[in-house]
C-alpha cells in the first residue's frame, strides 16, 4: 500500500473480515475482526515474537507466525504460503477462506526517533515537540536558539544523535529569519547521520517561517531529503500541527520504514498505510473522546516507554516518556523516582541491595514475569511510580500556547496567570484508559484500577477502564479506513470497564468523616454510610449497570461540585465496581514505616487486592 | 506452523562467527577478501570531520550580517591558525580597531550573510577500525568496512560494561561458585582476561583497575557496586562506551550467582589462549550481547552458517532460571504441560517443570527460563 495517510484509501469490496497486526519491539500481536450481524466484533487473536533481529531480520516472519496462530484457533484459512488471501471468499461460497483487508501498526526497532528544532524553546520549540509526539515519535532532543547551549555544543549534539528524522520550525510567518537560518546552518555543518547507515539521506521537514524557506532550501536541500510544509506556528496565537504531522507520517513510511528489515515486504502486504503504534493509539483515543464528548487520559505503559494521551475540551496531546517502562527502562524508573518512592507502595520490607539487583535483572531479562506475590507487588509499585512521573511530564507539555498575548484586567494581574498553563484538569476528567502489559494483564482487575488511582489521584468522579488485550493500535489504524468497525470493537471488545472512582478532595485525620453518601443501585437497593479519611471502600456494580450516588462532603471537603457542596451523579459500573477513596487528595502515605504498611494492608484487604498470604 | 523462539545465551566450544565491522561514515577499506587479519589490525579507515566552531562576526563587529564580507581577512575555504585574524575593521582612529581572531586552527567552512556567522571546521581526525577478532575477511563492503569471520569458541554474557579489548585468558578461582577476591589479582594478570566465579565486589574492581587487567568475567555483581564503578545509576542496558579501566562481563546476572558450570569449564579449557572480549550490551532494538571470542588458529574457516535454529524448549534441555525465587539456578526440563497453569500471583501462564541437580523439582513460567545454547 503506497498511498499516504493524507489521502484516504478506497475499497471495491465490503470489509467484513479484517486481520490486523501490531509489530512491537518484542512481540507481534494479531487480531481478527469479523462483522457479526450489523456489528463488528474481535473474535480471535494470536501472538508471536517480533522478528526484526538476527537470525530472521524480516518483520514479516513474526507477522505470518502471529496470523498462523489465528488460523489455528479460528479454523479460517488466511495465508496461502506467505501471502494473505484477500478478499474473503464468502461471495464464492467459501466464507472461511481469506480476509477483506490486512492492516498493521509498528513500533519495532525502537519506533520513530526524531530531533526537533525551534527558535524559542517554550514557543516554536514546544510546538515542534507536540507535532512530533502527536505523530507517534520519540523526541530525542529539542534544540532552540535560546536553550542555553553554546553553538558548538548544539552542533556536537546534532552530530552525536542518530535520529530517523528532523523537524525544524521557528519564526512565525513574516517574523524572525536569522535565527531559523542559523539553526539550518548548524544542522548542515553537523551533518547528522541517521540510524540506518551511511548511504541514507536523512528526512528533514521544515515547518517554520515561510520567508526562510529559500535559505533553508539552499543550505539543506542537497544534504538531506528535505520537505517543506506549512508553519506549525504561523502566528503565536495559533498552532497548526496537522500538516507537519501528516508529513512526518508520509516520510516515516517512505524513508524510515523502508530501511527496517522486511518492512518493504510488509508495506506491500497491507491494505492501508502502516502507522507508528503510538500514533494509532492516539487516533482511537481521540475518536472515542470526541464520539462520547469526554475528557480523557489514556496511558500505555510498555517495556521501554510510557505514552500518555489526553483529550481535554477537544484538544489532543500526547507525550512519550521514553525513559519510563516496566522492563528495558525499569532501572530508569528507579533512578528517577528513587527507591523510597517505590517502596512506599509495598507492604513489606526488603533490603536495598536485593531489590536493586532484582530490578536490574528485570532490565536485562525483560520478558520474565513475576512468579511470586511479593515480586508482583514490587512490579506494581514500580508501575505506580512510572505512571505518576509520566503524567507529571505530560501535564507540563499539554499546556496552553506560551508566548500568547493576553488581555489583562487589573484582577488578572493580581492573579498572575501566565500563559502556558496545563490543560490537564483532574476535576474535569471523565475517563482514564489504561493499556500495556502491567495494566492489561494484571491477575485481578482491581490491581489495574488501584495502580491508576494511586498514580493519577483522580478527583471527584472518574471512570476507569483498561484495554483488554492491547488492541488499541489495531483499532486506531482500522479507524482510518472504517470508523464504525473500530468504534464497535473498541466499545464491545477492547475496553474492559473497571468502574468508577469517587474521591473527595481534602485532608483529615484517619477516622474523621470525609463525606456521607447514599448509593441507589439498579435493583433499588440503597446503601447509606460514611466515608472516613484513610478508608478505601468497594461496592460491586456490574459492567453496563449504573447507580446514583449522592455525596455530602464535610465542610472543608470538595466532592467534585465545590467545597462543602453536595454532589449527585449517575455512575457506571464495571468488573471492579465503585471505589470510594477516602484517603484524601492529595494522597499522602504515613511517613513511619509500620503505620504505612498497616495502612497498605488495610486498603488491600478492603478491596481484595491480592490473595490472602498462605 | 507458528512457534515461539526464545533465544538464550550461546556458550559453545566451536562455532563460526561473522562480525560486521563498519565505519561510521564512508572511508577506505584496507584489506582484501580472503585475507587473514589479527584482532588489533586496522581493516578500514575514515576521516572524521573536525568539530565545527561558529563565530558570529556580525555581533562581534557590531555590523549588519550582510556587511561581514567587507571585514573578512580570510575567505571561504582558506585555512586559518588559532588566534590568526579572521576579520577586522579599519577605523580612522586605531584605538577603535577591533580584530576577531580564530578560536581554533582549521578551515573556514562557510560565511553567511544572512546570519553574519562564520563556521570554522577543525582538521579531520583519522579513525582506524580494527578487526576485533583474529580471523579471515569474508566480505568487503566498499567504502564502509568488512565482515570478519572466525572459527572460534564463543561465550555470550548477559550484561557487560566497557568496549572491545583483547588478552590472554586466565582463571583465577578454583570453582564456579567461588567469588573473585582482590587477593586473586596479582601483577601476573596485567593485560589479561580474568575469569572469576560467582561474584566480584567493588574492592576487586578497584584492584583490577590498579593492576591493569584487560577484562573480568564473573557470574554476577551487585547493582550498588556497578553504581560505584560507573559513578551513576545505569538507567537502560545500552553499554559499550564506558571507560572504567577494564571490560566487565556478567554471565548470570545481578547478585552473587555461581557461573554456569558449562561456561566455567569452557573458559578453563582455553586458559593461556588469546581472546577478544566486548562488554557492549543492548537489550532492545538490535540486540547485542557481551561476548568472549576465542579464535582457533590455523584451522580452515568452514562455510558460514547461521547455526541450528532451535524450535523452542524441549524435554531434557539445560535451562537457566532467570527470575526469583530460583534465580540463577541451572536445571533440566522435566515436563512441558500444554495447558495454562495458575502461579502464586494468580496469573494463568504456560509453565514447565524443571529438575535440579539435587533431584528436587519446581514449576516455573516458561518466560522465566533461558535455554543454554550451543554444542
Amino acid at each position: 500500500m503506497t498511498s499516504s495517510p493524507s489521502s484516504p484509501v478506497q475499497f471495491d469490496h465490503p470489509l467484513n473480515v479484517i486481520v490486523a497486526t501490531d509489530c512491537g519491539s518484542t512481540t507481534t500481536k494479531a487480531i481478527l475482526i469479523e462483522k457479526v450481524g450489523e456489528e463488528y466484533r474481535q473474535t480471535y487473536r494470536g501472538e508471536a515474537p517480533t522478528t526484526v533481529e538476527a537470525p530472521f531480520e524480516d518483520v514479516t516472519r513474526g507477522v505470518l507466525n502471529a496470523i498462523a496462530e489465528i488460523e489455528e484457533l479460528s479454523g479460517r484459512k488466511i495465508l496461502d504460503g506467505e501471502k494473505i488471501v484477500t478478499p474473503n471468499r464468502a461471495g464464492q461460497g467459501d466464507p472461511m477462506t481469506g480476509v477483506d483487508i490486512y492492516i498493521s501498526t509498528s513500533s519495532a526497532g525502537g519506533g520513530l526517533q526524531m530531533m526537533v528544532t525551534g527558535v524559542v524553546q517554550s514557543m516554536t520549540g514546544e510546538s515542534a515537540q507536540r507535532a512530533a509526539l502527536g505523530a507517534g515519535a520519540i523526541v530525542i532532543d529539542v534544540l532552540a536558539s535560546n536553550d542555553g547551549r553554546l553553538p558548538h555544543e548544539k552542533i556536537e549534539r546534532i552530530r552525536s544523535m542518530r535520529p530517523d528524522m528532523i523537524l525544524m520550525s521557528g519564526g512565525t510567518d513574516g517574523g524572525a529569519v536569522t535565527h531559523v537560518v542559523e539553526m539550518a546552518e548548524y544542522v548542515s555543518a553537523a551533518e547528522p547521520r541517521p540510524r540506518f547507515g551511511a548511504t541514507y539521506k536523512l528526512p528533514l521537514i521544515f515547518a517554520g517561517n515561510k520567508d526562510a524557506r529559500p535559505q533553508v532550501q539552499r543550505i539543506l536541500g542537497e544534504k538531506a531529503a528535505l520537505e517543506i510544509t506549512d508553519n506549525i506556528r504561523p502566528v503565536l496565537e495559533k498552532e497548526n500541527l496537522a500538516p507537519a504531522r501528516d508529513k512526518i507520517h508520509d516520510l516515516f513510511l517512505e524513508h524510515v520504514m523502508q530501511q527496517a528489515p522486511g518492512y518493504r515486504k510488509l508495506m506491500e502486504m497491507t491494505g492501508a498505510p502502516i502507522m507508528p503504534t503510538p500514533a494509532a493509539v492516539g487516533v482511537i483515543m481521540e475518536t472515542i473522546a470526541k464520539r462520547e464528548g469526554l475528557n480523557l487520559i489514556g496511558v500505555d505503559i510498555g517495556g521501554a516507554t510510557t505514552d500518555v494521551f489526553s483529550i481535554f475540551k477537544g484538544v489532543f496531546n500526547r507525550t512519550v516518556s521514553a525513559n519510563l517502562g516496566m522492563s528495558y527502562s525499569i532501572s530508569n524508573v528507579l533512578a528517577e523516582a528513587g527507591l523510597p518512592n517505590i517502596m512506599r507502595w509495598v507492604p513489606f520490607t526488603i533490603d536495598e541491595q536485593t531489590i536493586r539487583n532484582r530490578i536490574k535483572n528485570k532490565m536485562i531479562r525483560p520478558t520474565t514475569i513475576p512468579q511470586t506475590l511479593d515480586e508482583l507487588q514490587i512490579e506494581q509499585a514500580i508501575a505506580r511510580e512510572a505512571l505518576r512521573l509520566a503524567l507529571i511530564h505530560h501535564k507540563s507539555l499539554a499546556s496552553g500556547l506560551k508566548g500568547v498575548q493576553q488581555e489583562r484586567t487589573i484582577s488578572d494581574m493580581f492573579e498572575q496567570q501566565a500563559s502556558g498553563k496545563t490543560l490537564i484538569d483532574m476535576l474535569q476528567l471523565d475517563l482514564i484508559v489504561g493499556s500495556g502489559g502491567i495494566l492489561s494483564h494484571a491477575p485481578r482487575r482491581i490491581q489495574s484500577m488501584l495502580m491508576m488511582v494511586d498514580a493519577y489521584e483522580p478527583l471527584g468522579v472518574t471512570a476507569l477502564s483498561v484495554d483488554s488485550i492491547f488492541m488499541m493500535p489495531h483499532l486506531g489504524v482500522l479507524s482510518t479506513i472504517n470508523e464504525k468497525a473500530a468504534t464497535d470493537v473498541f466499545v464491545r471488545d477492547c475496553m474492559i470497564y473497571l468502574g468508577t472512582c469517587i474521591a473527595p478532595i481534602g485532608q483529615g485525620k484517619d477516622g474523621e468523616v470525609s463525606a456521607s453518601y447514599e448509593i441507589v443501585f439498579p435493583d433499588g437497593k440503597t446503601v447509606r454510610d460514611r466515608l472516613r479519611f484513610g478508608d478505601l471502600t468497594l461496592y460491586p456494580l456490574e459492567p453496563g449497570k449504573s447507580a446514583t450516588i449522592t455525596v455530602e462532603p464535610a465542610k472543608h471537603v470538595n466532592a467534585g461540585a465545590g467545597i462543602g457542596v453536595t454532589l449527585t451523579r449517575k455512575v457506571q459500573g464495571g468488573v471492579v465496581g465503585l471505589l470510594l477513596d477516602g484517603r484524601g487528595r492529595p494522597l499522602q502515605l504515613a511517613e513511619e514505616q509500620g503505620a504505612r504498611i498497616a495502612s497498605l494492608k488495610k486498603w488491600f484487604d478492603a478491596v481484595g487486592l491480592y490473595p490472602a498470604a498462605s | 506452523m507458528a512457534h515461539s523462539y526464545t533465544p538464550g545465551l550461546t556458550v559453545t566450544d566451536r562455532t563460526v562467527i561473522r562480525r560486521r565491522r563498519l565505519l561510521p561514515l564512508a572511508g577506505e577499506v584496507l584489506v582484501h577478501a580472503g585475507g587473514n587479519v589479527r584482532c588489533d589490525q586496522a581493516v578500514a579507515r575514515a576521516q572524521l570531520p573536525g568539530k565545527v566552531y561558529p563565530v558570529n562576526l556580525a555581533n562581534q563587529l557590531s555590523v549588519a550580517p550582510g556587511e561581514i564580507k567587507e571585514y573578512l581577512v580570510k575567505r571561504e575555504g582558506e585555512a586559518v591558525q588559532k588566534d590568526e585574524i579572521l576579520a577586522e575593521n579599519k577605523p580612522l582612529i586605531k584605538w577603535f580597531k577591533t580584530e576577531i581572531r580564530s578560536p581554533v586552527a582549521g578551515t573556514i567552512e562557510s560565511v553567511s550573510s544572512v546570519t553574519g556567522q562564520v563556521l570554522l571546521r577543525e582538521p579531520p581526525r583519522i579513525l582506524d577500525l580494527l578487526a576485533y577478532v583474529d580471523g579471515a575477511i569474508a566480505e568487503v563492503i566498499p567504502h564502509q568496512g568488512v565482515v570478519v569471520e572466525a572459527d572460534c569458541a564463543l561465550v555470550q554474557g548477559i550484561f557487560g560494561i566497557g568496549g572491545e579489548t583483547w588478552g590472554e585468558i586466565i582463571v583465577a578461582v578454583g570453582s564456579p561458585d567461588e567469588p573473585l577476591l582482590p587477593a586473586h589479582l596479582t601483577a601476573a594478570v596485567k593485560g589479561k582476561i580474568v575469569v572469576g566465579g560467582s561474584f566480584l565486589s567493588s574492592g576487586t574492581m578497584a584492584k583490577a583497575k590498579e593492576i591493569g587487567v584487560a577484562g573480568l568475567v564473573v557470574g554476577g555483581i551487585h547493582d550498588k557496586d556497578l553504581r560505584e564503578l560507573l559513578g551513576y545509576d545505569l538507567g537502560v542496558a545500552i553499554t559499550g562506551t564506558e571507560q572504567v579501566g577494564f571490560t566487565l562481563i556478567l554471565t548470570e546476572g545481578f547478585g552473587a550467582i555461581p557461573m554456569a558450570a558449562k561456561t566455567f569449564n569452557l573458559l578453563s579449557a582455553h586458559v593461556g589462549q588469546r581472546a577478544a572480549i566486548s562488554g557492549a550490551t543492548q537489550i532492545r532494538a538490535g540486540v547485542i550481547r557481551p561476548e568472549i571470542v576465542v579464535p582457533y588458529r590455523g584451522s580452515a574457516v568452514t562455510a558460514a552458517g547461521r547455526g541450528h535454529q532451535r524450535e523452542g524448549v524441549r524435554l531434557g534441555d539445560s535451562v537457566r532460571i532467570i527470575r526469583d525465587p530460583f534465580f540463577g539456578r541451572i536445571s533440566e526440563v522435566s515436563a512441558l504441560p500444554h495447558d495454562l497453569r495458575k502461579i502464586p500471583t494468580e496469573s494463568e501462564v504456560r509453565v514447565l517443570e524443571v529438575k535440579f541437580s539435587d533431584g528436587t523439582r519446581a514449576v516455573v513460567p516458561r518466560s522465566n527460563i533461558e535455554v543454554i545454547e550451543g554444542a
